[in-house]
């Protein structure tokens, strides 16, 4: 394949190196500086696929994001679905086909990095075309900070597609010196290849930079492949330009049917010429240029078909000097081919009517409908727009704050008058923002504007084949025609949100950008309304496709949460414990040995910690410094017991409600001094019971002088558990008496070790005799090891949260949010006597006296003992009243509660469940069943205190 | 995504920021004489208007501390933040020169 | 070139839909909101009950709210049994809805995942499987290399921040297109008789004592039998006009679609640990949803962050989702209430019916409440799936608190 097409010069792919590319599993040759399609062209090929439901043959019927049909799927260098092969750039190996309608993801990962960067600027101008760079221009030279992004691979926009001329001089010399300038500046952050497709409030906007996508399997795998930027700007300038909006006529889907400007852009920009023979359609000035260009570059322009009955006798003089045939009153009626158009019926338009139709031979149909500005950015700033009926198109009706739309994003179609809008725009930003202006920015002279005969507006051309706009396509990605309109229209719809999901016009991969005005348009003639009351579908970010991974950015694996370890990890991971998941933390859930599953593990580690001595890394627990003279008037309203009666040097174990008398959260408080409390949490409910607190303290009760600090992170804890923790503790410790006497239960004591203070605090959650030692996390490793050389002679045998999780059950301590929902109460856990009746009140207490807290039949926690000794009872499983013979009845059956906890409870020697059960208390004693696969497992509802029931234990 | 001005940090990002529902919903002094109408009322029950709204904001992530903003849930902007030692602004001063994030 | 793609179009809608009806001035019953409870519960009233002399008022376009923003779910596994009651009640309905209202709905009945990833998340998983069986609803716990057999390109490796430790299962859950949904409902509502009013938004209410005696519009007043307020996010605005209070609040909730692509989610997936839902809707794309924005807001749009960390989440659960595109991002506004169960009911005026706090759960429900509303607006008693939800749970603490429990949203 040769490229037949390419111009001999010109343009600006770099024609000094060619690269191959594989499209349809034939190879073509390209240039880099190429777009996909632009290479294809450069080869003759126009088709790219058929249609989604027609099976229609569709090509490449524009220059850049607005091409509602040219869609490709990538294979190689690594699969990526639907992209349009205008803004694919090429590069060497590239493998891709056309896509019909689905695209297809890789069915492996993919590699590639991504990330994000935050910017913040005092003016960010969105397009680099002729009204962004003069923005930009004029706002960097008064010293702003300035962003510009623009989604080519190079600055100049429409400049780049033409031949304009600036300063008497091809319009690239003066961008070029425009990016040069703006290099320079400082406070100057230019990127190409970045796409603005978001707009948020305030200036926030979400910008997706293609970093080395152009680079194909060449790209280096260290740097990210996209990067998304966001970017605060306080004022923002868009400058994105206009879509040339297409006419629809009978059969205007076929290959070599393309928009006047993109076949501009072929030419100028990439050197190729769409085609040998051409006609162009147009219902305004615009499109002769590109009728005109082509000429030049070799085509022959079969004819100008201009809807305009006078159409433009500026513009005709200049098509007759070049022996281009101009048919003004006339429209294409129809085409006619196969995968490529051979032939444009022309025919006169009058009074609405098609007259009789000319077969003009042609290879491409070049066609202009006018121009829709780029207003998605607005309007995703929820910018009301207004129907302008001389454009034809939709524009920004209002100002907004902050933002300003110049140059043919608000319409403007002239050069002079876009340059002049955009330096206008950024002149208006910095006034807002109290930047002094550069003494005159002097704009490039372009040359004297041409007045343009006024354009028509014509959504359509009458069917007169008989089809009823059957094969008039309005969206050619979705095969939508102007027949599916008038059955929209027929079945009553009158909201263009209705027609759309109707027609399915708008949903495809382009969101519309072509064919959303169309079909306001013709609705608009089809119920004889207004445009403007017809109105548009709403435009939603993203402005063009983002990848999913794109927005992911570093969020993924192992990146996608923070991992929260404590000081000990290290020696954790060492001692083989496998984890477990609690919030962020990373916390070991047991220990096995060689050969050990976690039941026999677990079983070990309880006998030990009921027989000997255990030890559990217990740092994740939350702990909250409060401090001040009113402190203790804090806690009293917070918890749901007395704390303020607590002396200093003891510890009491609290309960925590929310405003609904539900339990939130319980843990220990170890009184200071007079005005200072260590408060533990639960591990998942640190942060939150912090922020609780500060909740009270800030917005109901500021009058308190408290002050609240997490010290989770600073503190290690280490609960030290069993009959033997004493000798161990005494050890370690022998500047203290732990003695029971002079180290009672439910106190705490200072210490050093080493000249580093520690905190041992006679608390247990296991009921044994059991010391927590607290130290400054940096020295926690050393005082760890330390407890466990110590221990040695005791066998002490480090724990997780599974054997922590037994040892509580077996005592009947429950764990906020395993064995409690949101939905149960201090009484429902049987802990009436931590809710204080002494205290006028308390977060919560109000709750405790409605109506159904009073029911008799509240789910309360109790003890459950499979009867057979036997069945761990998996943990949910449902509790249900037993039946006469044994079975179930039909469903829905009436549930009792459900088990919460259970485990195999080697001090038991059998397994053992908590549940919440409907007035379970008084049904201590009774049997219940609790299915459990196809069988119903008796069971005995016991007290939820199943070992030591006195207290024996916990002073060893 | 907004920039919210935090009364004591200036404008940050909304991330930063964790939102408490309405404002000047004070927990009453006697919970206990409530009926349980009245309790309910204060549990459960907030205003939820389509408009200007007075409602509570904590800068979670910054300098932790709660504030007030009166803000229109349908355009989501902000048109005063206030310390909560300020008293709720009238419609009158609302109607004034706007003194939040523009 | 590639042949015609399959599954890649969509049915055809019927030449006819409905009539643009200028408002009479008077009704037996007014339903305020033309989505998709406002639609149904006007055509159960019609089908179940003979009342056809009956309005419903919508403000925009019909199905145009949350009916056309949600992201077509559709399952009865929730945790209590007065809400599970209620969903599948709607199920069994869903299940037979495309002949009853002669539309090719499109429900797909492709099961729904729930994916565990804590060992809580287990817990709160099988207790809610558990319940779901004693309660007749359909209910599995899937092991990971089950889960990975259902839906071969979830993440089931152990080596991922949150590896997946398994999944509730219920097979005949799915999805539905909601505009054919809402457009079904309609078309039948409008067979009927029944007047379905757009562009016409209720300003204010007549009363006479205990009773609504007639609704303002800006399409003039209009006299009402009974009121139904089927409002959904707009809800509050109804009911301070009328001087009601109700505990819902308001909050964008946003989704997402990818382009069309090939086939590769046969089912749903919901995870809320890893925090996402998705399906692949029948012409391709990937749909998707998170958790709703923090704040109150009627504004049909949320803040990027959002829709960022979601993408996150449905990467880190789908590998292979990375090169999918984002097309399109909207937001619906969702009324949220105390307990995460909806409030249905009567209310203080004698003849005014609330409808509301469905939270996320709304789309699911739709012909569910559709037919409960209607029986009790028929009845003027409330329907027994309907009975566990009426206001005065929030006075008497007998609350069906749905994110306590099992914590799965949507």
């Amino acid at each position: 394949m040769t490229s037949t097409f390419r111009t001999p010069e010109g343009g600006r792919v770099d024609r000094s190196t060619t690269v191959e590319f594989t499209f349809d599993g034939q190879t073509f040759p390209g240039h880099p500086g190429d777009t996909l399609a632009s290479a294809l062209l450069a080869s003759g090929r126009h088709a790219i696929a058929s249609s989604v439901k027609l099976g229609r043959p569709r090509g490449i019927a524009a220059a850049w994001a607005e091409d509602p049909s040219g869609l490709v799927q990538i294979e190689e260098p690594f699969p990526e679905p639907m992209l349009l092969a205008s803004t694919v750039e090429l590069y060497d190996g590239l493998v891709a086909h056309g896509l019909p309608g689905q695209g297809r993801l890789a069915d492996v990962p993919d590699s590639a990095r991504y990330d994000a960067m935050h910017v913040h600027v005092d003016v960010l101008v969105v397009g680099a075309g002729p009204a962004g760079l003069a923005a930009a221009l004029t706002a960097a030279r008064a010293g702003a900070r300035v962003a510009l992004v623009d989604e080519h691979s190079e600055a100049g926009g429409s400049l780049l597609s033409g031949t304009d001329r600036l300063d008497g001089a091809p319009a690239a010399g003066w961008v070029a010196a425009a990016v040069a300038e703006l290099a320079a500046h400082p406070e100057v952050l230019h990127l190409q290849r970045t796409t603005a497709f978001g707009l948020y409030d305030d200036g926030f906007v979400l910008a997706l930079q293609r970093r080395t996508d152009h680079l194909g399997g060449a790209a280096p795998r260290h740097e990210a492949r996209q990067r998304v930027w966001r970017i605060r700007a306080r004022q923002v300038v868009v400058a994105t330009g206009a879509h040339e909006r297409p006419v629809v006529f009978p059969d205007n889907d076929r290959p070599g049917i393309m928009l006047a400007g993109g076949a501009r852009t072929f030419l100028h920009r990439y050197g190729v010429r769409v085609g040998s023979e051409a006609v162009v359609f147009t219902t305004n000035d615009s499109a002769y240029d590109a009728a005109l260009d082509l000429h030049r570059a070799g085509v022959r322009v079969a004819a100008v078909v201009d809807a305009r009955p006078e159409g433009s006798p500026l513009r005709a003089e200049e098509c007759r000097a070049a022996g281009i045939p101009v048919r003004t009153g006339s429209v294409v009626a129809g085409t006619s081919g196969g995968d490529r158009i051979t032939a444009a019926l022309v025919a006169p338009l009058a009074d609405g009517e098609v007259g009789r139709a000319d077969e003009l031979a042609c290879d491409v149909l070049l066609v202009s409908g006018g121009w829709n500005p780029a207003v998605h950015l607005f309007s995703q700033a929820r910018g009301r727009l207004r129907y302008d009926e001389v454009l034809g198109a939709f524009l920004p009706g209002e100002r907004l704050d902050g933002l300003a739309v110049v140059g043919s994003a608000a319409g403007l179609l002239d050069l002079a008058g876009c340059l002049a809008d955009g330096r206008r725009g950024a002149s208006a930003a910095l006034t807002a923002l109290g930047i002094a202006p550069a003494a005159e920015v002097r704009l490039p002279t372009a040359p004297e504007p041409v007045v343009p005969a006024a354009p028509l507006v014509l959504w359509r051309v009458p069917d007169a084949s008989g089809a009823e706009g059957s094969t008039s396509f309005v969206d050619l990605q979705r095969d939508a025609t102007v027949a599916d309109l008038a059955r929209a229209a027929g079945a009553g719809l009158r909201s263009m949100e209705h027609v759309k999901r109707f027609t399915t016009i708008g949903t495809a991969h382009d969101q519309g950008k072509t064919s959303g005005v169309l079909a306001s348009g013709i609705t608009a003639e089809l119920l004889g309304v207004p445009v403007q009351d017809t109105g548009t579908t709403t435009f939603r970010p993203p402005y063009t496709p983002v990848a999913f991974a794109a927005l992911a950015g570093r969020d993924r694996g192992r990146l996608f949460d923070p991992e929260r370890v404590t000081a000990l990890h290290d020696w954790h991971v060492a001692a083989g414990a496998v984890f477990e998941d609690v919030g962020q933390w990373k916390r070991p859930r047991y220990y096995p040995r060689a050969g050990e599953d976690m039941a026999a593990a677990v079983l070990r580690e309880c006998a030990a910690a009921r027989s000997g001595v255990g030890i559990l890394d217990g740092s994740t627990l939350g702990k909250i410094d409060v401090q001040g003279p009113d402190a203790a008037v804090l806690l009293d309203r917070m918890y749901t017991n007395l704390i303020s009666s607590l002396k200093v040097g003891s510890v009491r174990y609290g309960v925590m409600c929310g405003v609904d008398g539900m339990v939130i959260d319980d843990g220990t408080v170890l009184r200071l001094a007079e005005d200072r409390f260590l408060l533990l949490t639960t591990t998942g409910g640190a942060a939150k019971v912090l922020d609780w607190l500060e909740e009270w303290v800030q917005t109901e009760w500021p009058e308190l002088r408290v002050h609240l600090a997490s010290v989770t992170e600073q503190w290690s804890t280490f609960p030290v558990v069993g009959p033997r923790s004493r000798d161990v503790v005494g050890a370690v410790f022998p500047d203290v008496d732990v003695s029971n006497e002079a180290f009672p239960f439910m106190t705490w004591r200072d210490t050093t070790l080493d000249g580093v203070p520690v905190r041992l605090a006679r608390i247990s959650f296991s009921g044994e005799l059991a010391f927590e030692v607290y130290v400054n996390a940096w020295y926690a490793v050393a005082v760890w090891e330390r407890l466990v050389e110590a221990g040695a002679p005791q066998g002490i045998t480090p724990y997780g949260t599974e054997t922590m999780h037994v040892l509580r059950a077996e005592k009947g301590y429950p764990i906020i949010g395993q064995d409690t929902d949101g939905t149960v109460t201090p009484h429902d856990l049987g802990m009436a006597w931590a809710v204080s009746k002494k205290k006028p009140d308390f977060v919560g207490k109000r709750s405790f006296a409605r109506v159904e807290n009073q029911n008799p039949l509240r789910k309360q926690l109790v003890g459950l003992l499979p009867v057979d000794r036997q069945t761990v009872l998996p943990e949910g499983s449902q509790v249900v009243d037993f039946l006469a013979d044994g079975r179930l009845p039909p469903p829905p059956v009436p549930m009792l509660g459900h088990v919460t906890s259970s485990y195999r409870s080697a001090e038991l020697a059998r397994p053992f469940a908590l549940a919440l059960v409907k007035g379970g208390r008084a049904r201590i004693g009774d049997t219940v069943h609790v299915p459990v696969g196809g069988t119903l497992v008796p069971v005995e509802v016991t007290s939820s205190v199943l070992v030591d029931p006195e207290g024996a234990r916990r002073d060893g | 995504m907004q920039l919210i001005e935090c009364p004591w940090c200036g404008p940050r990002e909304e991330t930063e920021f964790s939102y408490g529902g309405q404002a000047h919903v004070p927990y009453p002094e006697q919970p206990g004489e409530l009926s349980d109408e009245q309790w309910a009322h204060y549990v459960f029950y907030r205003d939820n208007p389509k408009g200007r709204f007075a409602e509570r904001w904590n800068h979670n992530t910054g300098c932790r501390r709660w504030f007030n903003a009166i803000r229109d849930t349908a355009t989501y902007r902000f048109e005063r933040v206030y310390r909560l030692d300020d008293p709720q602004p009238s419609a009158t001063e609302l109607a004034g020169p706007r003194r939040s994030t523009s | 070139m590639s042949p015609r793609t399959p599954g890649a179009d969509l049915p055809e809608h019927p030449d006819f839909l409905w009539r643009d009806p200028e408002p009479k001035r008077s009704y037996d019953v007014v339903v305020i909101g033309g989505g998709g409870h406002g639609l149904a519960t006007a055509h159960y009233l019609a089908k179940d009950h003979g009342i056809t002399n009956v309005a419903v008022l919508e403000k925009g376009w019909l199905g145009g709210g949350n009916m056309a923003r949600n992201t077509t779910i559709i399952r009865s596994n929730y945790l209590w049994d007065e809400s599970s009651a209620i969903y599948e009640h709607a199920l069994q309905l869903w299940e037979g809805l495309e002949e009853d209202l002669g539309y090719p709905i499109l429900f797909s009945q492709r099961g729904v995942l729930n994916l565990a990833h804590t060992l809580q998340d287990v817990r709160d998983s099988v207790r809610r499987v558990e319940a779901n069986k004693l309660n007749g609803v359909d209910a599995e716990w899937l092991e990971p290399d089950e889960v990975r057999k259902v839906c071969p390109i979830v993440n089931t490796s152990t080596d991922i921040r949150y590896p997946v430790l398994g999944a509730t299962y219920q097979p005949r859950a799915g999805i539905a297109k909601h505009d054919y949904v809402a457009w079904g409902f309609a078309r039948r509502a409008d067979e009927a008789g029944i007047d379905l009013i757009q562009d016409c938004e209720v300003t204010g209410f007549t009363t006479d004592g205990d009773r609504v005696t007639g609704v303002r519009t800006t399409r003039g007043d209009i006299a009402a039998g009974k009121v139904a307020l089927c409002a959904a996010g707009h809800t509050s605005v109804l009911t301070d006009m009328l001087g009601i209070r109700v505990p819902v609040q308001s909050h964008p909730l946003q989704a997402l679609v990818s382009e069309l692509l090939e086939p590769v989610h046969p089912t749903v997936v919901m995870s809320n640990a890893v925090h996402v839902y998705v399906s692949q809707a029948h012409k391709g794309e990937l749909v998707m949803g998170a958790g709703v924005d923090s704040y109150n807001g009627y504004g049909q749009r949320g803040a990027f962050h959002v829709i960022e960390r979601q993408m996150a989440a449905a990467v880190e659960l789908f590998p292979v989702f990375a090169r999918a595109h984002l097309l399109r991002t909207w937001g619906g506004i969702v009324d949220t209430s105390p307990d995460a169960s909806p409030i249905v009911g009567r209310t203080p005026y004698d003849n005014v019916y609330l409808n509301c706090g469905w939270g996320t759960g709304g789309f699911k429900a739709t012909p569910g409440i559709g037919s409960a509303l209607a029986h009790t607006i028929a009845h003027d008693e409330p329907h027994p799936h309907i009975a566990p939800f009426t206001l005065d749970r929030f006075v008497t603490g007998a609350l069906v608190d749905e994110h306590g429990a099992a914590a799965v949203a949507h």
